[in-house]
């Protein structure tokens, strides 16, 4: 609290009045000029209220002379970006895949909306970073079921796997040799057993040779006589070491004996034919593209 | 050092209303610096024209680069990150040279003024210069300061308004070209000039015109001394770089009290030199009286002493009566010792020490520095890849900054991850140990790139691999470590 306002004795400038343990304060006063700047404003703000939507109602607020809203700013933002959009859209729809990959100016613009439609469509099953996961396909590696090609990419984006609503999806399925019969539990184990010998983990020559013989017969129409696989009917490599199901003798037993089919949705229904695009670009471009 | 009563400064009188409560806030007094002659004032003029020439005409200057680079000696070119100052060529990511300048700007500044005083305040200083180019042209139109305070005591008629006119007309014109030139700096100066005056420089140059020409005319037309006493930092710390050996505007009270006026004829036995003309007070820019000792408001123009110094002619008097002296050399002559000075004191070769040793790291910086430089970015998402035949894959961004004005073709090697190999996306060649990546000239170049290795040779989650990048025409090499991930063992 202010005291008594006196002269201080060593400067001969008066105090504030105001003191602490015996330290006065002196008025050094500010310039009035530096008052009228604040003044200023503080004038200036009203003009804010004025201009933009400010004062809350019981069921609104002041729209503000200027008619702007955030909202209005966003809607305007976006429909600026997408007219941007509309002429590298229109090239992507025109062009073939191999020419977008050749045009640096649309591979980066592809591979950015690939990037963005595969966050929101994709990373559920694939991951984020498209490792996959059991039962969901690594899209990163060099593993293809149905195709690494832009192509064949392309198609499966477009018509699914195993996806009924979609005609012209892709189709292909494996027995269920344990659950139909068509195998009996000592069949499927020598089956098995031969399937491990293609990566080395046989612990039973004699069963391998019997489970080659079935495999012969049941098998190797789609996964081929050693195993290779066919990526015309989705029939995967048995003798690499990517497993979508698990490679342990207990996985690949139940694999046989069950059957595997998983779906992926026809992406045609959803989503417009640029995008499809850009995403094949993308996926293409994940590192196992062919 | 003067006696504490001496420094009582009048202005805080003019604080007080008449009821006796002090005001919080203080008026304006308004200053009228009066015309002087002498070395100062000299010294003064020539830097006013050498650095306003500097400023007006630097960005005009041309330095050939060679095509397609530009030809402007000194030019931040904001758009393309770059900035050339003469044969220097900075990318935006070397800014740290700048704060080695600033760094050895602000030293440079601790010492001289250890050394002289305000000499930065008083000469130097852009609101010095432009406030004294302001005043050199109020004195030209309105008079001098009788005249000046005249004509603002006068009621408004038609020649007040002219001489008015005129000259916030002169103000508004030297404010838009100190406003334009600053510009020149950020743009080729010939081409944003005949765009400014042709209407087809963006609205950021009319902006930044318009601003900068706002502020030289409120500064150093209306504020002027208002700016160095509330809005200038440096005058309230300044005083941490003085000691009693620094040269600063000083008055000799040993030799000036008593003062008095003084009739021809009159003996000098018993008083002072001090005629108590007010000369010294009537010149000074920023309004003080000298002879209260040495405050917060004085920029160390020094024009008190050519004012002083003039005076002392006419009375026949010896010269220097406010002279620049340390506080040490006047306790020393008020004693009837002889002055001495002491330029090498502890706190000046610190000062010049940091300098130097600022300067040394900034010259060895610019030599020893690379005209290349690579920076690896690991992928995050996802950290590796097993294919198919056990090996693993690991994905990089690889930024490659060429700095030189020739495209180059560089060599990329990889180390410390046994039988891995690369592939960059986009190119024929897979699989390779040594990889081509061709940069443009000045310019960043961006390749993504796939290093796979085998799983036998992948032994932690997290192995150290090193790129080495090589330029085989000129055998610079460039290294960077980073890291190649797998599974847990």
């Amino acid at each position: 609290m202010p005291t008594k306002i006196e002269k201080d004795a060593y400067t001969g400038i008066d105090t504030t009045g105001h003191e602490w343990d015996g330290i006065t304060e002196l008025n050094r006063p500010l310039p009035r000029w530096w008052l009228y700047v604040l003044y200023a404003t503080i004038i200036w703000s009203f003009g804010y209220y004025v201009a933009y939507p400010s004062i809350p109602g019981i069921t609104g607020h002041t729209p503000g002379v200027l008619g702007w809203t955030m909202r209005e700013q966003i809607r305007d933002d976006l429909a600026a970006a997408r007219a941007d959009q509309a002429q590298f859209r229109s090239a992507i729809e025109e062009r073939s895949l191999a020419e977008i990959r050749q045009d640096p100016d649309l591979l980066n613009f592809a591979l950015a909306g690939g990037r963005a439609a595969f966050a929101d469509n994709c990373a559920p099953c694939h991951g984020t970073a498209a490792l996959g996961g059991k039962g969901y396909p690594s899209l990163a590696d060099d593993d293809w079921l149905w195709g690494g090609t832009l192509e064949s990419i392309h198609i499966t984006l477009l018509h699914g796997i195993r996806y009924a609503q979609n005609e012209e999806t892709r189709q292909n399925e494996m027995p269920r040799f344990g659950v139909d019969e068509l195998l009996t539990s000592d069949q499927i184990d020598d089956v098995v057993e031969h399937v491990l010998s293609y990566t080395g983990r046989s612990e039973d020559a004699a069963a391998a040779a019997r489970g080659a013989e079935i495999y012969t017969e049941q098998c190797a129409s789609c996964h081929g006589e050693q195993g290779e696989g066919n990526m015309e009917l989705g029939a995967p490599s048995l003798r690499d070491e990517v497993w979508l199901y698990g490679g342990e003798r207990a996985e690949i037993t139940e694999s046989v004996a069950y059957s595997r089919a998983g779906v992926m949705p026809a992406w045609s229904h959803r989503l417009d034919a640029s995008t499809i695009k850009m995403l094949t670009v993308y996926v293409h471009s994940l590192g196992g593209g062919q | 050092m003067a006696a504490p009563e001496a420094m009582v400064q009048v202005e805080d009188a003019t604080s007080f209303k008449a009821g006796g409560k002090p005001s919080l806030y203080a008026a304006r007094n308004r200053v009228y610096p009066k015309r002087v002659e002498g070395l100062y004032r000299r010294l003064k003029w020539i830097a006013l024209v050498v650095l306003l020439g500097i400023y007006y005409i630097a960005p005009w200057l041309r330095w050939d680069r060679g095509p397609g680079i530009p030809d402007q000696a000194f030019l931040v070119d904001m758009p393309n990150e770059r900035a050339y100052f003469l044969f220097i060529e900075i990318w935006a990511q070397e800014v740290y040279y700048l704060t080695g300048v600033l760094i050895l700007a602000a030293v440079g500044l601790f010492l001289v003024t250890a050394l002289g005083g305000r000499v930065w305040c008083g000469y130097a200083c852009p609101q010095t210069v432009w406030t004294d180019l302001f005043m050199w042209v109020e004195r030209k139109i309105e008079g001098d300061r009788n005249a000046r305070m005249k004509l603002d005591k006068q009621s408004l008629s038609g020649g007040k308004v002219v001489k008015k006119a005129l000259k916030h007309g002169i103000w508004l014109l030297i404010a838009l070209l100190t406003g334009g030139a600053w510009i020149l700096y950020f743009n080729d100066a010939p081409t944003v000039t005949r765009e400014i005056f042709t209407g087809q420089a963006s609205s950021k140059v009319y902006f930044f015109v318009g601003l900068f020409t706002a502020t030289t005319y409120t500064l150093a037309g209306w504020a002027r001394e208002q700016v160095c006493t509330y809005m200038c930092p440096w005058p309230r710390f300044q005083a941490a770089m003085f000691d009693e050996d620094t040269l600063i505007v000083t008055y000799q009270a040993w030799r000036g009290e008593p003062r008095g006026k003084h009739h021809k004829g009159q003996s000098w036995e018993e008083r002072g030199d001090c005629v108590a003309c007010n000369q010294c007070v009537a010149v000074c820019p920023t309004g003080i009286d000298i002879r209260d000792g040495n405050q917060l408001e004085c920029i160390g123009c020094g024009l008190c002493i050519d004012a002083c110094d003039t005076v002392m002619d006419k009375i026949g008097r010896p010269r220097g009566l406010i002279k620049l002296d340390t506080n040490a050399n006047q306790l020393r002559r008020a004693k009837g010792e002889s002055p001495r000075l002491r330029f090498l004191r502890p706190r000046t070769v610190i000062y010049t020490l940091a300098m130097a040793a600022v300067a040394a790291v900034m010259i060895w910086g610019l030599t020893t520095r690379s005209s290349m430089h690579i920076n690896v970015l690991h992928d995050r998402a996802p950290l590796y890849v097993p294919l198919s035949d056990g090996s693993i894959r690991n994905g990089y961004t690889i930024k490659i900054s060429n700095m030189r004005r020739d495209a180059r073709t560089l060599t990329l090697t990889i180390d410390r991850v046994p039988g891995a190999t690369m592939t960059v996306v986009g190119q024929e060649r897979k699989d390779v140990t040594i990889a081509l990546l061709d940069v443009g000239q000045d310019t960043v170049g961006t390749f993504r790139l796939f290093v796979t290795a085998p799983g036998t040779s992948v032994t932690d989650s997290a192995m150290p691999l090193v790129f080495l990048l090589m330029d085989p025409a000129s055998g610079e090499a460039q290294h960077y470590e980073t890291v190649f991930r797998g599974p847990e063992p």
